[in-house]
């Protein structure tokens, strides 16, 4: 009995590090930003952190994961290396895809990290055909793969969500379907956006079964996962999973978000669940101040290291600009900037 | 006369249509209390009311198409799109339904909807932040498309985009959003779908429009210290393309040179080489020769400065119709 709590209770630590490991990434991917060597749009986790270590804990290696650009959580807990992704976010020819793919669209094959969607809604059609795909291989069972495609509460608006479930339902597609309900597309409320705002229900048009849980609370998440992944695998069966979570900075790293009222930013601080963890783990025992520091500090190295290692590598040159357009030699492809042809008089 | 930028002079151009036309009114997402990502509607919806200024989910292809449906009961719909990535969603509702319908109900409806992108890269981002897919629409008869590069086109020209009875999309230079420029707002500019010769020149025609025009006025001057006198024309539509004022000023100088940001392969830059070959034959010195992006994604930030277009690709191309 005992044994089993300490065994509780060291996943529950565990937990604690992964989710401080992307709060401190994110908020140096924020800094990073705000120096310039991160480019483009950023888009963090912050707030987050305890849907995506739950999500991710409930994962398997074996099972593929797709998400939208808010991903680099996702990628950490995936295994992908920190370094490599904060490379990927300096665009960095040092970065996961060579600097190609940026913050927003992180891939890792090995990892069955099928990609961060830069376009809302644009990784929902392809992960429910990963899904169909594995209905061509192995049978249903507790050991079968399965897909996770993540999303924002916003886009369950869009209409390739509501395709691509119609689809899961009738084909009867090993995926789960998450929702990250932080309660904004942007500037936009649930409420304002959405004609069934409680959105779990929304797979009752597809008769997919949808579950609400708390996003704050890394325990639940992963077990509402697990369910509905385990239903994956054994019945084949579309989940639909909505977290609710909320998002503690601007939809991006620009954005300043002066359309929340100081009510709503207030709400979103008091649940933020990385303190609120910590404070649980000293508040029962499980760690002390002195641990939960030593934690701390030691993401603060990890994550340190990833931005010298970010910092260190080189830009990406201008003659690997055309490598991939093509996964095939293609006749007249560019293979040098046209101001280096020199003119031929007839 | 007063000073803007390329982005106040839109928000001006839209303020007064609002004011002007009581059919007309902006649906997008995030335009109405956040202003839109580029502020770009800033100050309207509070002006307006929230029926003329509309935020609306996150749903292109339900925004386009539901303006379409509200086009085709008389009113004006000025649609945002927040980045030229976002619209493919829509593009069914736009190459199918829009571009169409006045020919298939044989004239009698119509569906003056207004798209307004945001296009364009030199911004710091990737792919769908930066791209300049103009070609894939100009290529669906039925649409026009028409892009301004300075202040007091962007006022005038967003006017009478809403003005014109065929729909409209109004790709904006968002790399030139703070470009500052005076704007006369008494006397419109004429006609939007006409070309303007933004500086004179004898040796060189070089065409381009949006965001490469204060590039090509730039490589101009540059030309015109090594002797070579270059004309610079705006296209302002690029659908239709004002031909007319192209063949002129090509019969003129003999050298043809067009630049967009858009992929040379299947782009308009093609299009413009091929008409003005065929209308300017005996006039020719040179090919025409065309300055653009490449066959590939649009890169990440720390290279599209090789992918993008400048000053010194245009002068070679200038250089190689020289050479001939
Ligand atoms: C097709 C498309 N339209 C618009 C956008 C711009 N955009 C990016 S994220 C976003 C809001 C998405 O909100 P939500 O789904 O709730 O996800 P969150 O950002 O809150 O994680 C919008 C409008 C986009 N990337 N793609
Ligand atoms: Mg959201």
């Amino acid at each position: 009995m005992k044994q089993s709590r300490t065994a509780e209770a060291d996943q529950l630590v565990e937990f604690y590090r992964r989710m401080v490991l992307i709060r401190k990434f994110e908020l140096s991917a924020d800094q990073m930003y705000k120096r310039a060597k991160v480019g483009g749009y950023c888009h963090l986790n912050l707030g987050e952190e305890a849907s995506v270590v739950g999500l991710m804990d409930a994962l398997r290696p074996t099972d593929y994961l797709f998400t939208n650009y808010r991903d680099h959580g996702y990628a950490l807990m995936r295994g992908m290396d920190t370094g490599k992704v904060m490379a990927e976010l300096f665009g960095k020819s040092t970065g996961v895809s060579k600097g190609r793919g940026g913050s927003m669209h992180l891939f890792d094959t090995e990892k069955r990290m099928l990609g961060g969607y830069g376009i809302v809604g644009g990784q929902i059609p392809p992960a429910t055909g990963a899904a169909l795909a594995l209905t061509y291989r192995g049978a249903p069972g507790p050991d079968a793969e399965a897909v996770m495609c993540q999303m924002g509460d916003g886009t369950t608006n869009i209409g390739a969500f509501h395709e691509s479930l119609n689809l899961a339902a009738v084909w009867s597609l090993p995926i789960v379907y998450v929702v990250i309900n932080n309660r904004l597309g942007m500037g936009t409320t649930v409420e304002m956006a959405a004609g069934e705002p409680e959105l779990y229900k929304r797979g009752a048009s597809y008769r997919i079964p949808g579950v609400r849980a708390d996003g704050g609370d890394v325990l639940a998440v992963r077990q509402a996962a697990t369910e509905a992944l385990d239903q994956a695998r054994t019945e084949r069966r579309p989940a639909l999973l909505e977290l609710m979570s909320y998002r503690l900075r601007g939809h991006s790293v620009v954005d300043p978000a002066r359309y929340r009222s100081a009510a709503d930013v207030e709400t979103a601080q008091k649940a933020d669940p990385v303190p609120a963890l910590r404070a649980q783990l000293i508040a029962d025992g499980t760690l002390t101040e002195k641990q939960a520091a030593a934690i701390e500090t030691k993401v603060d190295g990890e994550v340190a290291a990833a931005v010298a290692f970010a910092d260190a590598g080189p830009d990406p040159t201008p003659d690997q600009l055309f490598d991939y357009a093509y996964a095939t030699p293609v006749p007249n492809a560019p293979t040098a900037l046209p101001g280096e042809r020199m003119v031929v008089l007839p | 006369m007063s000073t803007m930028t390329i982005a106040k002079a839109i928000n001006e151009g839209l303020r007064a249509t609002l004011r002007n036309d009581p059919k007309s009114f902006l649906m997008g997402e995030d335009i109405g209390s956040l202003g839109g990502v580029y502020r770009v509607t800033e100050g309207l919806k509070a002006e307006f009311g929230a029926h003329r200024v509309m935020d609306t989910p996150l749903a292109e292809s339900g925004i386009i198409g539901t303006a379409i449906g509200m086009a085709l009961r008389g009113h004006r719909p000025i649609c945002e799109i927040q980045f030229d990535g976002f619209v493919f969603p829509a593009f069914n509702q736009i190459t199918t339904q829009l571009a169409k319908i006045h020919t298939r109900s044989d004239g009698q409806l119509s569906a003056p909807v207004v798209i307004r992108i945001p296009y364009g890269g030199g911004i710091g981002s990737i792919e769908h932040h930066s791209e300049s897919p103009e070609a894939l629409f100009a290529h669906t008869p039925g649409l026009r498309i028409i892009t301004p590069s300075n202040a007091n086109d962007a006022y005038w020209m967003i006017q009478q985009a809403v003005e014109c009875k065929d729909p409209v999309i109004f790709f904006e230079p968002k790399r030139r959003y703070w470009l500052k420029g005076e704007v006369d707002t008494e006397n419109a500019p004429g006609d939007p779908f006409k070309a303007h010769v933004v500086r004179e020149g004898t040796d060189a025609t070089l065409v381009v429009y949006g965001p490469l025009v204060p590039v090509a006025l730039a490589a101009a001057n540059a030309a015109a210290e090594d002797g070579h006198s270059v004309e610079v024309i705006d296209l302002r539509s690029i659908s239709p393309i004002d031909f007319d004022a192209l063949e002129t000023s090509v019969n003129k100088t003999g050298r043809l040179v067009v630049a967009h940001e858009a992929p040379t392969f299947g782009g308009i830059g093609g299009e413009i080489a091929s008409r003005i070959s065929e209308r300017c034959f005996y006039s020719l010195e040179a090919p025409a020769i065309r300055v653009g992006g490449f066959h590939m994604p649009y890169p990440v930030a720390r290279v599209e400065e090789h992918y993008l277009p400048d000053i010194d690709r245009m002068l070679e191309a200038l250089d190689r119709a020289f050479a001939y």
